[in-house]
């Protein structure tokens, strides 16, 4: 992946910004400013014409057609997985399970793995700043299997305390589910590490990989994880395609999880089996339109560059935060070493909703409230936060824009 | 207490004020010094059955009945709801159940408010509408019964 970067050795954000049509467009007669790629990133021309180019020439039911139009689709659909297996760098193609999303993702293991290998007593680890998805799947678990669910704790700044992650590890841990990166606060957690501490205890490891899957370079051999999770509309895809990598071995021993067409060898009344990986986890017609077109986006990040990305998403990241802090009365919750480009903030005696209602009005779009992680917020004794999260096609100037359009919030707040 | 003035009539004067603003900094200005100035709700009425489900901020809804009329009171932790709710409440508190069932709402769309009912917006304008209307309801039946 490291060789295609040379492709295109410059980065130009005004390039990348035509390749992507909705930037065009106003929001309250401004020109929108998009700060919101960490609940979904925008599409590029490429993945939008993917799709379109799918539904006006190859539509049909995918790997059980003889037809040309099926044999065309299938052949479309497996380029992905292996597209996706060279993007996370797994083993095989066939660790790569389709999914809706990283939830799913989520629950697949909670679900298939979590029931056949948590009993009443064993304890999973997860930390304070879980998504709701990557905490609720292992309360549910947890609850029917009478088992403990452990919360490794954060310092101020929004970094895992290792410490006490090692203190809660036991003979009594089956699995840790961590989050890679913080959705809320934008922290890069010390996942080989975690990964590490947790095999020497033998307890498996599921990483949340939503939030780190567009910024970072993913090594899933490297990480050594059991799982790995994320969503294809983070990454500039379409919704609804998202991945599970798990490896093989753990995958092969793992019950199934839905029943249906696509996942089974041979039917009986009386016994069914099987299919082999990865199908064995994929009942039913799969999300083929989407999955061909999550391949597009893959190829687009890849070809743009993926260090070069980071760079410019830094290098806003460094600007922004410069910027906030010289703004009174604003703080900014996450001040970890390594952090992605998503940064949350709360302002004096402002609830983040009014200053989400006036940037909007300014066409900057941001998130407000708890980010899918209430306990998180709890921590910090706030309700939520204001969260304004940067992507290839943000600038320089938009930054400039974002800290005007609080400075005005704050001015008309007050 | 001012005087009597129908729900429309309220609605009319509302629509009045804004139709003087030029831009949509002047509407929330407006809005935002509406909810500071709207009367605090007392204490011991923000409690939990209070709270009115799916806003992304804390809204506290009590109405109270009176002499065949309902009368509300409502709180938010966020300034601009808080002036949205002042002004549902200026239009609709004092006015019968059936009244308040029937209206229309209409001005919300007149003073380009719209996108604060939209379901997706976690604002809640829809929310606390409905739970206007609930309690409205709910004094109808009583009444009924």
């Amino acid at each position: 992946m490291e060789k295609t970067t040379t492709i295109s050795p410059s980065f130009d954000v005004n390039t990348i910004r035509e390749s992507f049509p909705v930037l065009e467009r106003e929001v309250n007669n401004k020109l929108l400013v998009y700060l919101d790629n960490a609940a979904t990133s925008q599409k590029p021309q490429v993945v939008i014409d993917a799709l379109d180019y799918y539904y006006s020439n190859y539509n049909a039911n995918i790997h059980r057609g003889i037809h040309t139009l099926a044999e065309e689709a299938t052949a479309a659909y497996e380029a992905t997985r292996n597209a996706v297996k060279d993007f996370i760098h797994a083993t095989s193609a066939d660790e790569i399970i389709f999914t809706r999303g990283t939830t799913e993702g989520i629950n697949l293991v909670a679900y298939t793995w979590g029931r056949k290998n948590i009993n009443a007593g064993d304890e999973i680890i997860i930390s304070t700043m879980e998504h709701h998805s990557n905490i609720v799947p292992w309360q549910i678990l947890c609850e029917e299997k009478k088992a403990v669910l452990k919360v490794i704790p954060i310092s101020d700044e929004g970094e895992l305390l290792i410490d006490k992650y090692k203190k809660l590890l036991s003979p009594k841990t089956k699995l840790v589910s961590i989050v890679h990166v913080s959705n809320a606060l934008g922290t890069i957690n010390p996942v080989k590490e975690i990964i590490d501490l947790a095999h020497e205890n033998g307890a498996h490891v599921l990483v949340d990989g939503a939030q780190s899957t567009v910024h970072l370079d993913i090594d899933v051999q490297d990480m050594d994880c059991d799982f790995f999770a994320f969503s294809g509309h983070k990454i500039y895809g379409p919704t609804g395609a998202g991945v599970l990598y798990g490896k093989k071995k753990i995958l092969e021993e793992m019950p199934v999880f839905m029943g249906g067409g696509e996942m089974i060898k041979e039917v009986t009344f009386e016994k069914t089996t099987y299919a082999n990986l990865p199908y064995k986890y994929e009942a039913g017609t799969p999300n083929i339109a989407d999955t061909i077109a999550l391949k597009v986006a893959l190829d687009f990040i890849t070809e743009t560059g993926k260090q070069l990305i980071r760079n410019h998403e830094n290098n806003l990241l460094k600007y922004a935060t410069e910027q906030m802090n010289s703004i009174r009365g604003l703080r900014i919750i996450g001040n970890a070493k390594n952090k992605v480009s998503v940064i949350s903030f709360i302002i004096k005696d402002i609830h983040p909703q009014d200053v989400g209602v006036l940037l909007d009005n300014q066409g900057i779009a941001v998130r407000t409230g708890h980010h899918c992680t209430q306990p998180l917020m709890d921590c910090f004794q706030i309700p939520g936060t204001v969260r304004a999260s940067f992507a290839m096609y943000n600038t320089k100037e938009e930054v400039d824009k974002l800290i005007s359009g609080i400075q005005k919030s704050i001015k008309m707040l007050s | 207490m001012s005087e009597y003035k129908t729900i429309k009539e309220r609605e009319e004067e509302i629509t009045d004020e804004f139709s003087l603003f030029d831009s949509w900094e002047e509407k929330y200005e407006y809005i935002i010094d509406l909810g500071k100035r709207l009367e605090p709700l007392e204490e011991k009425y923000k409690v939990e059955e209070n709270i009115i489900k799916g806003c992304q901020s804390t809204v506290w809804l009590t109405s109270d009945y009176k002499n065949g009329k309902v009368f509300y009171k409502a709180d938010s932790d966020a300034i601009i709801v808080k002036g949205l709710i002042s002004m549902l409440i200026k239009v609709l508190s004092g006015h019968k159940p059936d009244e308040i069932l029937n209206a229309k709402l209409d001005f919300i769309r007149d003073i380009g408010m719209m996108t604060h009912l939209a379901q997706t917006r976690s604002n809640g304008l829809l929310s606390m509408v409905k739970q206007i209307k609930h309690y409205a309801l709910a004094y109808k039946s009583a009444d009924a019964a």
